[in-house]
């Protein structure tokens, strides 16, 4: 990995399907070496930013640039060595086993006469003990429990060895246990090999407590961002998901909870309950 | 648990998993995978015993021990000259259009990551063999052989699929039904053209278009060979960069795989193995479809190895051509009424696993 802290931009930034326009002119920078999360509420255009981020959508105006190069005319195979990208729930084929999905992770750095080098070997031992699934190597990738696949699928991400890694909602699908774990080994990657790591994440009390930098979006801009202390408030939160509630400080971790309000429910405690009963 | 005891459930002696390698010099490295490796030299046994069982029987049987030395060029002349001139450009023809649907089947099932997606099913083969029927019954060679007219109609049903279903990626069901409805457009017309064809034309086109290694020589089986000279290489190096495809095409990107260039020439290899068996020995039914599937439990793999498949598929056709002149005394059938009656049961089987494993859209 390269020692150099990534700096990952985004200019003008124009992003759109077909006929729809997605994201209009946003401007980016990535913290380099921390965990930025980007929030928002559905269809705001924050997976769709993320795919610009990665490569996986070409923007029709603006750049994305990597250390200064615009990210179009990085070759292919070099900007797989620099940024790996996990998109949201993915498919591996029936019967593909956990380390052939991780030593695929490699693939960026192979050739084809050299398609395990003593590096491979290296970095996809660490990618299985860091994530946790070397004991389920030779399993079937197909046949895991949902956490242990999300982990299978991160495990070939960090082979990939890439100084940034974009998760596009690592945690879908995940009962809350596996989410905590899925999240905890985020940090670990961030604070042990100082990985550069960016993912939308859709639970705004879990983007408060992983990320040290979040990234609020509506309708395709960014309405906040900084620490989640400063940008994670009532009147944010409010205006980005046009709802209503409290922001309270998580007793663990000591980061703003939010408390939605609901049409059933006061926020005042002293004024009686109104409940559907 | 251990890795040890959830190993020995299906795969006792881990024979399936890959197994790294190493060389100093030349500084090569990757992994094998000891089983495939197995699977694939006993298939190289079958195929050189349904070759010769193939070029056995005939009009006067000949022992398959005669069948084996006339194969390396001793015996008497009598027997060389009916397995080396008579009997072996059939068989060859066979295996070889064998080989090449079994890796072309491998190549598109891998690419699309569906079992169904096989060339004879989305309209490639009767590309292939709506473009031989208008050579045939229209006289319209332009000076072309069949193997140029199936390469073209081939092509042109790939571009028409592609075109319709595949450009953003699409895999699932939507290939399937483009490819279904291109299939139905080609073999429409070349009803058509049967029916508008003199008796001769349409008899000759007919018998050709069940798949038939009947009366084949070497010059159906020499253009087949040389195009699988550079084909059959080509489809194993594809191989290596379709592993990340097998992925989804996000995460192929995300491992720098340029996903278009690959498909591109996983499209163009695929297509020319199928244009030329097909121009070789007619569109033989489903031999694309199950070759592949077949060799991917034999190998236990997770993905259908294209060498192992190409292997099965010669196996499959070789002897399904055994089946088809030995079933009923006395009546030759062709080849491909053989292989679509065998391999009807496995398109079910197919269809019945794609629905229960819901990877189908």
């Amino acid at each position: 990995m390269s020692t150099a802290e990534p700096d990952l931009r985004a200019e003008d930034l124009h992003l759109g399907y077909d006929d729809r326009a997605v994201v209009s002119g946003l401007d980016l920078a990535i913290p380099p070496g921390r965990i930025t999360a980007i929030v928002g509420a559905n269809a705001c255009g924050k997976s769709t930013l993320l795919r610009a981020l990665a490569r996986l959508l070409t923007p029709r105006e603006g750049t994305v640039t990597l250390d200064g190069r615009a990210l179009h005319s990085i070759p292919t195979r070099e900007l797989a060595q620099q940024l790996g990208i996990l998109p949201q729930s993915p498919v591996a084929p029936e019967g593909l086993t956990v380390i052939d999905l991780v030593n695929r992770g490699r693939s960026p750095h192979q050739t084809w006469w050299r398609q395990w080098t003593k590096a491979d070997e290296q970095a996809v031992h660490d990618a299985l003990a860091a994530t946790g699934t070397t004991d389920l190597a030779d399993r079937a990738v197909d046949e895991l429990s949902g956490g242990q696949r999300q982990r299978a699928w991160i495990a070939m991400a960090v082979a990939q060895g890439t100084p940034v890694l974009l998760l596009d909602e690592p945690t879908t699908y995940l009962d809350l246990a596996h989410q905590i774990d899925v999240l905890d080994l985020v940090v670990d990657l961030n604070r042990r090999e100082g990985r550069t790591v960016v993912m939308v994440l859709h639970d705004l009390n879990q983007a408060c407590r992983y990320a040290d930098h979040v990234i609020a979006m509506k309708k395709g801009s960014i309405v906040a961002e900084g620490a989640p202390a400063d940008v994670i408030t009532a009147e944010t939160v409010e205006d980005v998901f046009g709802l209503r509630c409290q922001v309270a400080t998580d007793p663990v971790s000591r980061t703003p909870l939010v408390i939605p309000v609901g049409r059933h429910h006061t926020p005042d405690p002293e004024e009686p309950r109104k409940t559907l009963a | 648990m251990t890795t040890d005891s959830l190993r020995s459930e299906k795969d006792p002696a881990g024979m399936a998993a890959a197994r790294p390698f190493r060389l100093a010099f030349p500084p090569v490295s990757g992994t094998l995978r000891p089983r495939q490796l197995a699977v694939c030299a006993a298939l190289v046994v079958a195929v050189f015993a349904a070759l010769c069982w193939n070029v056995s029987i005939g009009e006067y049987g000949i022992p398959l021990t005669d069948v084996a030395r006339a194969l390396t060029g001793s015996g008497d002349p009598g027997t060389l000259l009916v397995v080396q001139e008579l009997r072996l450009p059939r068989a060859m023809t066979g295996l070889l259009a064998g080989i090449a649907f079994g890796m072309s089947g491998a190549l598109f099932q891998t690419m699309t990551r569906n079992p169904l997606a096989s060339p004879d099913m989305i309209g490639l083969t009767q590309g292939a063999g709506t473009a031989v029927v208008a050579g045939i019954v229209l006289g319209w060679d332009f000076g072309l052989g069949t193997q140029a007219l199936g390469l073209i109609g081939a092509l042109t049903s790939a571009l028409l699929v592609y075109g319709l279903a595949w450009r953003r990626g699409t895999t699932g069901y939507r290939i399937i039904l483009v490819g279904i409805g291109v299939s139905w457009i080609c073999l429409s017309v070349t009803d058509f053209l049967l029916a508008r064809g003199g008796r001769f034309q349409a008899q000759a086109a007919l018998g050709w278009l069940v798949g038939n290694l009947n009366g084949r020589d070497w010059q159906q089986a020499a253009p087949l060979a040389a195009s699988l000279v550079v084909l059959v290489p080509a489809a194993l190096l594809i191989g290596r960069l379709m592993r990340t495809l097998q992925l989804g095409d996000d995460v192929a990107k995300g491992l720098g795989t340029r996903v278009q260039a690959v498909r591109l020439t996983v499209l163009l290899t695929g297509v020319g193995l199928v244009a030329f068996a097909t121009a070789a020995a007619g569109p033989v039914a489903f031999v694309a479809l199950a070759a592949p599937q077949i060799a991917q439990r034999l190998c236990r793999t997770a993905w259908p190895p294209p060498l192992a498949g190409g292997l099965t598929g010669a196996v499959v056709v070789l002897a399904s051509d055994v089946l088809a002149r030995e079933l009923i005394p006395g009546t030759e059938l062709p080849v491909g009424i053989v292989t679509g009656v065998l391999g009807a049961p496995v398109l079910l089987w197919l269809l019945i696993r794609v629905n229960r494993a819901g990877s189908g859209g």
